[in-house]
């Protein structure tokens, strides 16, 4: 691995260009249009389980709605906001990745990360309440009056659909420290920068699925209060 | 663009090719090349073709007599569930894309490699890890649910390994989707100078639009395996009725992905008959950009007729209506294409080379298998024939007599090219011929058993259906011996056959101007292309120019 620092900065983004590709420009477009194909195949997992969300709610509307309401929306709020302020925290850090600032870039990866742990240990509060109040589906699970078959369905898709969002969340931490190393030891330029780029687009990504998925989740239930 | 810029013909093959430029196990377990990993896969589905062609074997033999008298009715369960989870997603899907799709895409568009030399690489691996679950299942007594896994069966009623199996084929999904978007992104950014949307050979083309089923249809049936393995480790009950489930659900998403994944298996083999026909015809393609769009069209209105799947499941009448009518409408680009190919030959000096055959017969049982489609298509047909053997005649039709006969096409067309020897060309004929025999012994019979009402899934049968089912099971004989034949000969090749030149055929694409076997950067200079596709000029300029 060449050592950056002895190089210029073109010989170093010109020392990142793969042999199979003709210019860096080519190796850029490639891999940003990798991102977005591959994000397509993620709308189409995730499109499973909101196909399946929108059959079962359609099919009785007031037991999904009663379900919601057994929602922490205390925790749930937060969480969407701290998800919203990752996503600003990883924009800024293409940012500075693009404008070649190494410091900033590092602050704000790794804000992004403390954003994304932070995300999980909330998510986890959640869970345990929920299996404590013994709505983990199965043999186990209690709910109150007659709407308890859409409720369990209800949590069915609550535990599957987070717990998919919750699997990118760990994911996307890893790649974002993994980015964080990368740029600590300055592999990073204003010429140079397409990973920082395209992890960012994933980790807008995983952010939008939960936006999708907190009023389908959260919100549903508030009108009836 | 001047004619100088495109690299001359090498007169003398260059010290090393790609398949000399390292030796040992590491320098092919840990290659980047994309002519390398399509080795590994080659060797990898070559290896699950004959697995699935040994379950299939024995369910012929059982059906060889109306008696179950061979296996006992739980293990012929197994047999046709592995043969069909073995053949569709371990050797079907991945063959011409991972194989032939790997080795030349590259090379046609005039690029050094894939977008993503380790991604693919990664891909195999992946791949190997889905066929080894899936392995595993099949070792340790099997799975019976169909490929199709049906719930609740696959969720509640079986007790075989389901979830190794599901497990594997989710893994294997992954190494599909990965493919797919290697191949798209090599197509959109890595083209060499000149080579613009409508100079890319068809067979860019085919695998263009599988690539785009690859990605859009795969995720889906993952996520749908990953429900059932959830509702069966944790009792989520999406699918169950008993939990509040939805049985239909689950064959809507697995049939969203399913239907489409026959283009998966079939556009590939058209994108090989259409590079075979006009190289074989010295004409180019009738129509080129009809055929590329109909390649497009049968992938977009593959993802619109999933439905005709369910037209006995519950499905409402006016659902089934729609999509009786969409799935008409698949004949139409694909009818394009076999119209395209045969005017492609009319009036055309035509050389019956192996590859040609192969392609002749894929035209003619390609066509019999979509014909036959339609008569499924209509709903009124399809309740009586439904679930029978004429069904499974149908789909043989198109998987094996179509995907199969052009997977072999393509491998004996660019043999040259990828082992640098020549195949033995009168063996070649005759091991086409005699698959061409055995399959058509083995499958038509079965339209005949399916109409007079032959259900599929079952090891015994009335005495009445004997005959048909004896000649089914002596053409499947022979066309298991059709099929050993090309592994013997091309092995025997490897070592003995006769040394090929860079363009043994004669064709046009830019495959055939480096060497045979190709060095490992493809071309010594960059290609640039200044011609249209399918150029074909008389034999004298060719041997002048190259």
């Amino acid at each position: 691995m060449a050592e950056p620092r002895s190089l210029s900065r073109e010989e170093y983004a010109a020392s990142r260009l793969q042999h199979h590709f003709v210019s860096l420009e080519q190796q850029r477009d490639a891999s940003t249009l990798a991102m977005w194909v591959f994000l397509v195949t993620e709308i189409l997992f995730f499109g499973g389980f909101f196909l399946t969300y929108t059959i079962y709610r359609w099919q009785d509307p007031i037991g999904f709605a009663h379900a919601s309401q057994h929602m922490d929306i205390v925790l749930g709020t937060i969480n969407t906001a701290v998800l919203i302020i990752s996503s600003l925290t990883m924009a800024m850090a293409v940012h500075s990745a693009a404008t070649g600032k190494r410091k900033p870039l590092l602050a704000y990866l790794s804000a992004t990360i403390l954003l994304g742990f932070a995300f999980l240990g909330i998510k986890a509060v959640e869970y345990t309440d929920h299996i404590r109040h013994h709505l983990f589906p199965g043999p186990g699970f209690r709910f109150p009056g007659p709407d308890k078959p859409a409720a369990e369905m209800f949590f069915s898709l609550y535990f599957g659909m987070t717990g998919l969002h919750a699997l990118h969340m760990i994911v996307g931490i890893g790649i974002v420290g993994t980015l964080l190393v990368m740029a600590y030891r300055g592999r990073f330029t204003p010429e140079y920068h397409n990973p920082v780029e395209v992890s960012g687009l994933y980790w807008h990504f995983v952010d939008i699925v939960w936006i999708f998925l907190f009023p389908l989740l959260y919100l549903i239930g508030r009108h009836l209060k | 663009m001047s004619a100088e810029l495109t690299p001359p013909l090498p007169e003398t093959p260059p010290r090393t090719s790609y398949l000399t430029a390292g030796y040992g196990v590491k320098s092919w377990l840990l290659t980047r090349d994309h002519k390398r990993i399509a080795l590994l896969y080659l060797a990898s589905i070559t290896f699950f073709f004959f697995l699935g062609g040994l379950f299939a074997l024995l369910i012929r033999l059982e059906l060889l007599t109306p008696e179950g008298d061979l296996v006992q009715p739980e293990t012929y369960n197994k047999l046709f569930t592995m043969h069909g989870i073995v053949m569709v997603f371990f050797f079907l899907i991945p063959s011409i894309p991972t194989v032939l799709g790997n080795f030349f895409i590259p090379m046609m568009i005039g690029a050094k490699d894939l977008a993503f030399p380790r991604l693919n690489l990664l891909s195999w691996y992946i791949y190997m890890v889905g066929g080894l679950f899936t392995l595993w299942a099949v070792v340790h007594g099997g799975v019976d649910t169909g490929w199709t896994f049906y719930a609740p069966y696959s969720t509640v009623s079986s007790s075989t390994h389901v979830l190794a199996a599901a497990i594997g084929i989710f893994i294997t999904g992954f190494s599909s989707i990965l493919t797919g978007l290697n191949f798209i992104v090599t197509i959109h950014t890595m083209r060499a100078p000149g080579m613009t949307w409508f100079r890319l050979p068809l067979f860019v083309w085919s695998h263009y639009a599988t690539s785009l089923i690859f990605v859009l249809g795969t995720p889906v049936i993952a996520v749908t395996l990953l429900l059932v393995a959830l509702e069966r480790i944790f009792h989520l009950g999406f699918f169950d009725p008993a939990l509040g489930g939805d049985p239909v659900l689950f064959q809507h998403l697995f049939w969203f992905y399913s239907h489409p994944a026959v283009y998966i298996m079939v556009l590939p083999a058209m994108g090989v008959v259409s590079e075979i026909v006009p190289t074989f015809s010295r004409k180019s393609v009738f129509g080129y950009r009809f055929v590329a769009y109909a390649s497009v069209a049968i992938a977009v209105l593959g993802f619109l007729v999933w439905g005709h799947h369910m037209f006995v499941s519950g499905q409402s009448v006016y659902a089934g209506l729609f999509f009786s009518l969409l799935s008409f409408f698949v004949a139409i680009p694909s009818a394009v294409k076999v119209f395209n190919w045969t005017a492609t030959m009319y009036k055309a000096s035509i050389s019956w080379r192996t590859p040609m055959l192969y392609a002749m017969g894929f035209v003619g049982l390609f066509t019999i298998g979509g014909l036959t489609g339609l008569f499924l298509a209509s709903l009124g047909v399809d309740v009586h024939v439904h679930d029978t053997y004429f069904i499974i005649a149908h789909f043989h039709y198109i998987m094996v007599g179509g995907a199969i006969m052009g997977y072999l096409g393509g491998i004996h067309y660019w043999w040259p090219k990828i082992s640098g020897k020549m195949y033995p060309e009168g063996l070649a004929k005759f091991a086409a011929f005699v698959v061409f025999v055995g399959f058509n012994l083995t499958f038509f019979p079965q339209f005949i058993l399916g109409y007079l009402g032959m259900p599929r899934r079952y090891h015994s049968y009335p005495p009445e259906f004997q005959v048909l089912n004896v000649m089914s099971t002596a053409g499947a004989s022979i066309l298991g011996f059709g099929y050993l034949l090309p592994l013997a000969y091309l092995f025997w090749s490897m070592r003995y056959g006769k040394d090929a030149s860079s363009n043994p055929w004669g064709a046009t694409g830019l495959e055939w101007r480096t060497t045979s076997p190709p060095p490992t950067e493809n071309f010594p200079v960059t290609p640039v292309v200044d011609w249209e596709p399918y150029e074909y000029r008389p034999k004298t300029e060719v041997a002048a120019v190259g």
